[in-house]
């Protein structure tokens, strides 16, 4: 499975805004380019990031060819409840990758 | 005294043509030449891509390979105790090949004499990863290369290449590096060649990749010839441009634009 960073912070304050940054490793092959064999590589990327804190989806994104490769998101959410915040991306030929954070509300 | 004068004559119509090393309170590294975005991204383990080889890295240091069966751990132990401080030290001189070799190199040394593994090719993803686990080691140590007295003959041939100018372009590393690093070439920052932070990851390549890859690529840029990786010229160059940057701290897995 493809290595996967992400940074919640571990505590925070009940209504506190936090921040979450994630980074994945992927190729994010676009389907546009010629290999040196004359052949188009096919493509292969991520198609969808979803996050979610205690099961309720807060984030989610489409990927589309464009984005770079290693794709790294950063986005906010506000810390309600003590809990787990999960991850998963999605992507062409059966790609999934998956990954858990904890955090305490105080 | 007529000839004397000839030389101090000679020295000051030398002098302009041969570029100035840059002095050692003005080193810089590529870090402090980048912007803001860019640093932080390095700053921050979990925005640092390359912290993402270093991950693979350390999955294949504890891994066994080749005929041998063993993984690197079984003869190191913990990397972050016996690689402390390795990476500073690179190319180092190898007593058996009678000269310096690079981190890839002492890595492919290592699985083809103890692990009788097949060398990992250059650039491949398992080296690269091996490489930027073993240089992470070494985070903030300062880079030791080129002490060894048996080394001052080739830190003198890479400096030599250094200086020499070559390709299509008729141009040397120092006329960009040593002689115009305060200015800019297509909008980028032209760095000092202080190769601090290798292996690196480079936005533009949306990867990890060695110092050798930037050489190489820098060599075409000039309209010259590349040398194949892992050919002695190379090594010397990285080898002289490591000894340039003695006592810079180490901050591979670095980012670059």
């Amino acid at each position: 499975m493809a290595n996967a960073l992400v940074n919640v912070p571990a505590r925070a304050r009940r209504g506190e805004i936090i921040e979450i940054k994630t980074l994945i490793q992927h190729e994010m092959e676009t389907g546009y380019r010629v290999g040196t064999n004359g052949n188009m590589i096919p493509r292969d990327i991520i198609t969808d990031f979803v996050c979610k804190y205690n099961g309720e989806e807060i984030f989610r994104a489409d990927l589309f060819p464009a984005i770079a490769a290693n794709p790294f998101f950063t986005f906010y959410t506000v810390a309600t409840e003590s809990g787990s915040i999960s991850f998963e991306w999605i992507g062409d030929n059966g790609f999934t990758a998956a990954e858990t954070a904890t955090i305490t509300v105080e | 005294m007529k000839r004397a004068l000839l030389v101090a004559a000679w020295l000051i119509i030398a002098a302009p043509a041969l570029a100035a090393e840059i002095p050692l309170g003005e080193r810089k590294s590529g870090y402090d030449l980048m912007g803001p975005d860019t640093r932080a991204m390095q700053d921050d383990d979990t925005a640092n891509p390359g912290m993402l080889w270093v991950l693979d890295g350390e999955a294949l240091w504890n891994s066994k390979a080749g005929a041998a069966g063993t993984a690197c751990a079984d003869c190191h132990g913990d990397a972050r105790a016996s690689m402390k401080g390795v990476a500073a030290r690179y190319p180092a001189f190898d007593a058996t090949l009678g000269r310096p070799v690079n981190l890839e190199q002492r890595i492919n040394l290592c699985r083809v004499g103890h692990q009788q593994a097949a060398p990992l090719p250059y650039e491949s993803r398992d080296l690269l990863a091996l490489t930027a686990y073993l240089a992470e080691q070494s985070r903030g140590a300062a880079i030791e290369a080129g002490i060894d007295p048996q080394l001052e003959p080739f830190v003198a041939k890479g400096r030599e290449l250094f200086m020499q100018r070559q390709g299509q372009l008729n141009l040397g590393c120092a006329n960009c590096h040593d002689d115009n690093w305060d200015k800019r070439l297509a909008g980028s920052a032209i760095t000092q060649a202080h190769p601090t932070g290798y292996p690196l990851y480079r936005l533009e390549w949306q990867s990890l990749g060695s110092l050798q890859r930037r050489l190489r690529s820098c060599i075409s840029g000039i309209r010259a010839q590349a040398y194949d990786y892992g050919a002695p010229e190379l090594v010397e160059l990285e080898l002289y441009l490591m000894s340039r940057a003695r006592g810079m701290p180490i901050e591979a897995p670095a980012v670059r634009p």
